[in-house]
């Protein structure tokens, strides 16, 4: 369970997250949208300690997110960045291992490796594990992230945009596991633009405009023409496929 | 194969250590043993020493074209031979003890770097900015340096020459033996971190994401990397491009990414290019001027090398 109260960030004078109070329960897949801009990716950063607000306070399990010692929450909570350097000759399989870091600080037991294989397997990287990163796909790149974020194992998982440079079916892979996560009781909270894959996936969202929350919900209640055009200064349909909803800009 | 990498720099560096003992010797073998013994030992001091600072700064700023002297570190330690000549003149700086002007230096050096990670990182981790404002700090030191200069007398501006480029030809007997605890200690502090050093080499992003408190350790790394490129540039003067050349050598033949393999791997590759050339140089050769000055050469040909090869084709 992650709360905030009163959450603001501020970056080279410029104010970028005002006031956020939201609360992110365990067991659920809860979906950022808004606008490039909008300061999901920022919240998220907080979120994960990567930076510190300006104000307002983070409660992660019961107690404040900065009294958690950094080797003790990496147990607790991982976080996939957009910004990431590939080291060199680093191979997919190594990638996968480090997730397995705040665990042993890198010596690996074999639950370790059986762990780092499950989720490579489960990114079906396990062909690819020998290969270095900096020879693969953008795409490729971004399951071997994502499986080394998997192999944290920990019971809340920040997903910024985990769907970059994926194809269709990798892209419904990932968002199935996060499902899978979040019904077993984990809090899974991902960064999303495609509004239809974020229909279909989320439990909860969180709508967010210029640092704000402009809506927060049940995707059925966010995702309706009237909020959305709000929400994104365009004209967006919301139809109903099969019954499932399908979200374009007109 | 990593382990066979090496095996093949430690065979370079036994095979290159003892040509430099045997080779050209004539007369008392005790005696010219202790005598190229201490000139071995500082070679290879400063070899581990550039090779280990250049390869932990690199891993930290996630840049392989960066060394440490791009911090400003020569120009700092040129400017304090500049200002002591200027204010105690050639003569008074010649007659100061080896050990205190080390002892200066090397606090003057270590409290500069301290200083300017603080000034920077106090204001969130940008390594861009730190290396931009290391870059800003040498021209800095640079111009302060030719402002005295150009008020030293002539004759006196010798002793600075002679101070300010990298030479084997007269180091002190008692500040080698402390350069030598020194990089043997921070050497094994700095390999004790290899993981942690993996780690951070993922980007500060992943390393915060592994549990890894991303400014603490680079801060702390940072202080090593001083540490040992003040006591090397200390103990023989400044070296600048060196360090690329080794860190260059070694990406190239370790055949990966683990630190516990690099950083001994580095050093021996270090001691062995520098114990190599010295033995061509002075025996072979019969030349009496500073091997530096031609490695230095070469290291600035890696270093043009490097960045023409990451220009956008």
């Amino acid at each position: 369970m992650i709360e905030m109260s009163g959450l603001s960030y501020a970056a080279g004078g410029k104010a970028i997250l005002h006031d956020i109070t939201a609360r992110l329960p365990e067991g659920r897949l809860t979906v950022l949208v808004g606008p490039n801009g909008a300061g999901k990716s920022t919240l998220l950063a907080l979120l994960g300690r990567h930076l510190a607000p300006g104000g307002g306070v983070i409660r992660f399990g019961g107690r404040p997110l900065e009294d958690w010692p950094r080797a003790e929450l990496a147990r607790a909570l991982t976080i996939l960045r957009q910004a990431t350097r590939i080291t060199p000759r680093l191979t997919v399989a190594d990638l996968v291992a480090f997730g397995r870091y705040p665990h042993g600080q890198g010596r690996l037991t074999p639950e370790d490796r059986k762990i780092a294989a499950a989720c490579l397997d489960r990114m079906a990287l396990t062909d690819l594990r020998d290969r270095q990163l900096d020879t693969l796909s953008g795409g490729q790149q971004q399951r071997a992230l994502i499986a080394m974020v998997l192999a944290q194992d920990t019971g809340t998982l920040l997903m910024d945009e985990p769907l970059n440079n994926l194809d269709l079916a990798h892209a419904r892979r990932v968002m199935q596991v996060l499902r899978e996560r979040a019904a077993a009781g984990r809090t899974v909270v991902a960064v999303l633009h495609d509004l239809t894959v974020a229909a279909r996936y989320a439990d909860h969202v969180l709508a967010l405009r210029d640092g704000r929350v402009m809506a927060e919900g049940p995707p059925d209640a966010v995702f309706t023409p009237a909020r959305l055009a709000q929400l994104y200064d365009a004209e967006i349909e919301v139809h109903q496929i099969g019954g499932r909803p399908v979200i374009l800009p007109i | 194969m990593p382990s066979r990498a090496l095996i093949l720099a430690g065979a370079a560096y036994a095979a290159s250590a003892l040509a430099f003992l045997t080779l050209g010797a004539r007369g008392d073998w005790g005696f010219l043993l202790l005598f190229r013994g201490e000139k071995l030992l500082a070679l290879s001091t400063v070899g581990a020493a550039v090779a280990l600072s250049t390869l932990v700064f690199q891993t930290i700023t996630g840049n392989r074209i960066l060394t440490p002297a791009i911090m400003g570190f020569d120009a700092l330690y040129v400017m304090i031979q500049t200002a002591l000549v200027f204010l105690l003149g050639g003569v008074g700086f010649a007659s100061l003890g080896a050990l205190p002007v080390f002892a200066l230096e090397t606090a003057l050096m270590v409290a500069a770097a301290t200083g300017l990670f603080t000034f920077v990182m106090g204001r969130g981790d940008d390594m861009n900015r730190l290396v931009l404002t290391g870059i800003v700090f040498g021209i800095l030191l640079r111009s302060l340096s030719a402002l005295m200069a150009r008020m030293i007398d002539p004759s006196e501006y010798a002793y600075v020459q002679a101070a300010s480029y990298a030479r084997f030809t007269n180091v002190d007997g008692d500040l080698l033996w402390i350069a030598v605890a020194v990089v043997l200690a921070v050497g094994a502090l700095v390999l004790a971190q290899a993981r942690r050093l993996d780690v951070l080499a993922l980007g500060r992003a992943t390393a915060l994401t592994l549990g890894v408190a991303h400014e603490r350790a680079a801060r702390r790394l940072m202080w090593l990397v001083t540490l040992l490129v003040a006591v090397s540039t200390a103990l023989v003067g400044p070296i600048v491009f060196f360090g690329l050349l080794v860190s260059a050598v070694t990406y190239q033949i370790a055949g990966t990414w683990r630190h516990a393999v690099l950083l001994p791997l580095s050093a021996l590759i270090a001691a062995a290019l520098l114990v190599a050339s010295q033995t061509l140089f002075e025996r072979v050769l019969s030349l009496q001027s500073s091997v530096f000055v031609v490695i230095e050469a070469l290291g600035g040909l890696v270093f043009l090398y490097l960045v023409l090869r990451r220009t956008p084709r």
